[in-house]
């Protein structure tokens, strides 16, 4: 019936990193089924021979001189940071490390 | 001095501040009064940067007394929507995955309002990320239409129309992809314009979806938006896809478009048969049909045009905007900025959990649909065919502007909905962008102005649409409409 099944959203929504509840998982397989019924009407177009339009205008990517310039201060770039060690960002953990297997955050 | 904000453009304020006759502060003193006064019951607002705006107007007037020139929008009052980064004034895009978020630059567009004298009041409210459009998917809060709050104001720049409607700005501005400047300035009865894609800078605008974003101005009269857009305008070389033209010269188009008895004569005008289709409200084409015979009357030519794919636009848009989304929208994973969820044990839980609680439901949905029709397998079907669909509308347009200079359509079928109408549908509020869609896919571009109200009240907006770069016929078209005719001095009614 439906264009698209639950399971589906909620492999598509691990792919697209975003964790759904059951009910978000519900309402979201009953909207993408209806609005992938609506955009099927589309297959009723003839495009064979159309070249696939990228840019809303001709386009050519322009070049510039591939100079040094100055970008944004270290603190500038960081201060939005919601975690900050020093001179990065900090992520939890991605690789085990001397101190255990790692992943978790401290804190918070 | 007296300043009257409901009757003073922005135009006539850069005039009377460069002269000296009023002082921008007084101006912007005038403006924040009224936003904490009104603005309370509209929602306009995200932000109020008062002391900011206090500041940047002592300057113009600094700039003034010294003998200087502060430019073409000395002293204007301006509110910016909440998708332009403003160096060090919060900027979330109405979405609580960027609560917090100081950018560290400024957008070029705002940078450029601000170098020609714009005084900047504060951010306004959105939907979310720029995708709704009625305002009510605002992480915050819902924008009300000021001609009837029990109605929506359009979106997704439903504040940006709103505010310049209530005259809680003298102008403003927004983005455009697939109608949101266009439909809040019909269903507020402002003029709102989506310029030439790449007109206008993209730098320092959070992108949605990169092939049809198109930052632009709103106005109360024409060459208001003229000259806001004269002030954005132009190359930038922190855009690579900003076109290399030197800016037109839109409000002498739209001065010209008030001169003489028929400032239409020879003027070509396009009527399209596609826009005018069954289920329109009968008031909407009984107010886009006078109107097309008052630009008769002002020496334009009406000529029967067709853009045969338009049924096709809705479809191939939200194939395309979403799949584009669904990338932009990946940067925000907790990590740089905005919110991190807590508590997380992995760096994927901490992506999960933080785009899960950030994102509300419309950009779920869109990262969702973009994440599907570029999926392996599919992407030829939906994505593929999406894009030679966009050509084939694209070159709708080409053919009927070798027919006409301007087409001339409705701008929404509908005037403003109520608040919760169309939320419970998705596909329902998708359509409320049929007639706007379209330029976005082909990038031309276009102007939405008053051309009546409902019997209940409610602004009926008026779509012209020109070929590329073709700002300046499409200035002067609207122009002669509005010269012609009172609907842009009506005014909202206001509480005391």
């Amino acid at each position: 019936m439906s264009r698209i099944t639950a399971d589906e959203v909620r492999e598509l929504a691990l792919l697209a990193r975003l964790r759904l509840s059951d009910d978000e998982v519900a309402r979201m397989t009953g909207d993408l089924g209806a609005i992938l019924e609506y955009v099927d009407a589309l297959s009723a177009l003839d495009t064979n021979d159309v070249e696939p339009m990228t840019h809303a205008v001709p386009f050519d990517c322009p070049e510039r001189p591939d100079e040094t310039r100055p970008s944004l201060p270290l603190d500038e770039a960081l201060a939005n940071a919601p975690r900050r060690d020093g001179d990065f960002f900090q992520v939890p953990r991605i690789v085990p490390g001397p101190g255990g297997a790692g992943g978790a955050e401290d804190g918070s | 001095m007296t300043i009257d904000a409901r009757g003073a453009t922005a135009v006539a304020i850069a005039d009377k501040v460069r002269a000296g006759t009023w002082l921008a502060r007084d101006v912007v003193e005038h403006y924040l009064d009224r936003i904490a006064r009104l603005d309370g019951a509209l929602g306009c607002y995200l932000l109020v940067d008062a002391d900011g705006a206090r500041r940047r107007a002592d300057a113009v007037d600094a700039v003034r007394k010294a003998g200087r020139d502060p430019g073409a929008l000395a002293g204007v009052p301006l509110g910016i929507k909440d998708i332009f980064c403003t160096r060090g004034v919060e900027t979330t895009c109405a979405s609580a995955i960027l609560r917090g978020f100081k950018p560290p630059y400024e957008s070029t567009a705002t940078a450029r309002l601000a170098a020609a004298g714009g005084v900047m009041l504060g951010k306004l409210n959105m939907d979310e990320f720029a995708m709704g459009s009625s305002n009510e998917n605002s992480s915050v809060k819902p924008v009300r239409n000021p001609w009837s709050v029990a109605h929506v104001p359009g979106g997704s720049s439903g504040g940006s129309a709103a505010s310049v409607a209530a005259s809680l700005c003298a102008g403003s501005i927004g983005t455009d992809t697939g109608g949101s400047i266009r439909q809040p300035a019909a269903l507020c009865g402002v003029v709102g314009v989506k310029p030439t894609y790449g007109l206008v800078s993209r730098y320092g605008v959070i992108a949605f979806a990169s092939s049809l974003d198109h930052p632009g101005p709103f106005g109360r009269t024409v060459e208001d938006a003229a000259a806001l857009l004269e002030a954005m305008a132009g190359p930038d070389p922190l855009d690579a896809t900003s076109i290399p033209q030197p800016v037109g010269a839109y409000r002498e188009a739209a001065r010209a478009g008030r001169t003489g008895a028929t400032p239409l004569a020879g003027v070509r005008l396009g009527v399209p048969d596609e826009y005018f289709q069954a289920g329109m409200d009968p008031e909407v084409e009984a107010a886009v049909r006078a109107a097309l015979d008052e630009l008769a009357r002002a020496g334009a030519k009406l000529v029967k045009v067709s853009l045969p794919n338009t049924k096709y636009a809705i479809a191939t848009y939200y194939l395309i905007c979403t799949a584009e989304a669904s990338s932009n929208l990946a940067r925000y994973d907790g990590v740089k900025y905005g919110h991190r969820a807590a508590g997380v044990s992995s760096l994927e839980d901490l992506y999960t959990k933080t785009r899960g609680e950030g994102f509300g439901a419309e950009p779920k949905r869109r990262i969702m649909l973009g994440a599907y029709v570029l999926r392996a397998g599919y992407y030829e079907a939906y994505y593929g065919k999406a894009l030679r669909a966009r050509r084939k509308l694209a070159d709708d347009f080409s053919a009927a502007f070798a027919a006409c200079d301007a087409i001339v359509t409705p701008t929404s079928p509908v005037p403003a909905f109520k608040f919760g109408e169309r939320m419970g549908d998705p596909l329902q509020m998708y359509l409320a962008d049929v007639l706007t869609v379209a330029p976005n896919l082909a990038g031309v571009p276009a102007v939405s102005q008053p051309c009546g109200f409902t019997k209940s009240g409610l602004p009926i907006g008026l779509q012209t649409i020109g070929p590329t770069l073709g700002e300046e016929i499409c200035f002067r078209v609207a122009s002669a409409y509005e010269a012609r005719t009172d609907w842009h001095t009506r005014r909202p009614p206001e509480a005391s």
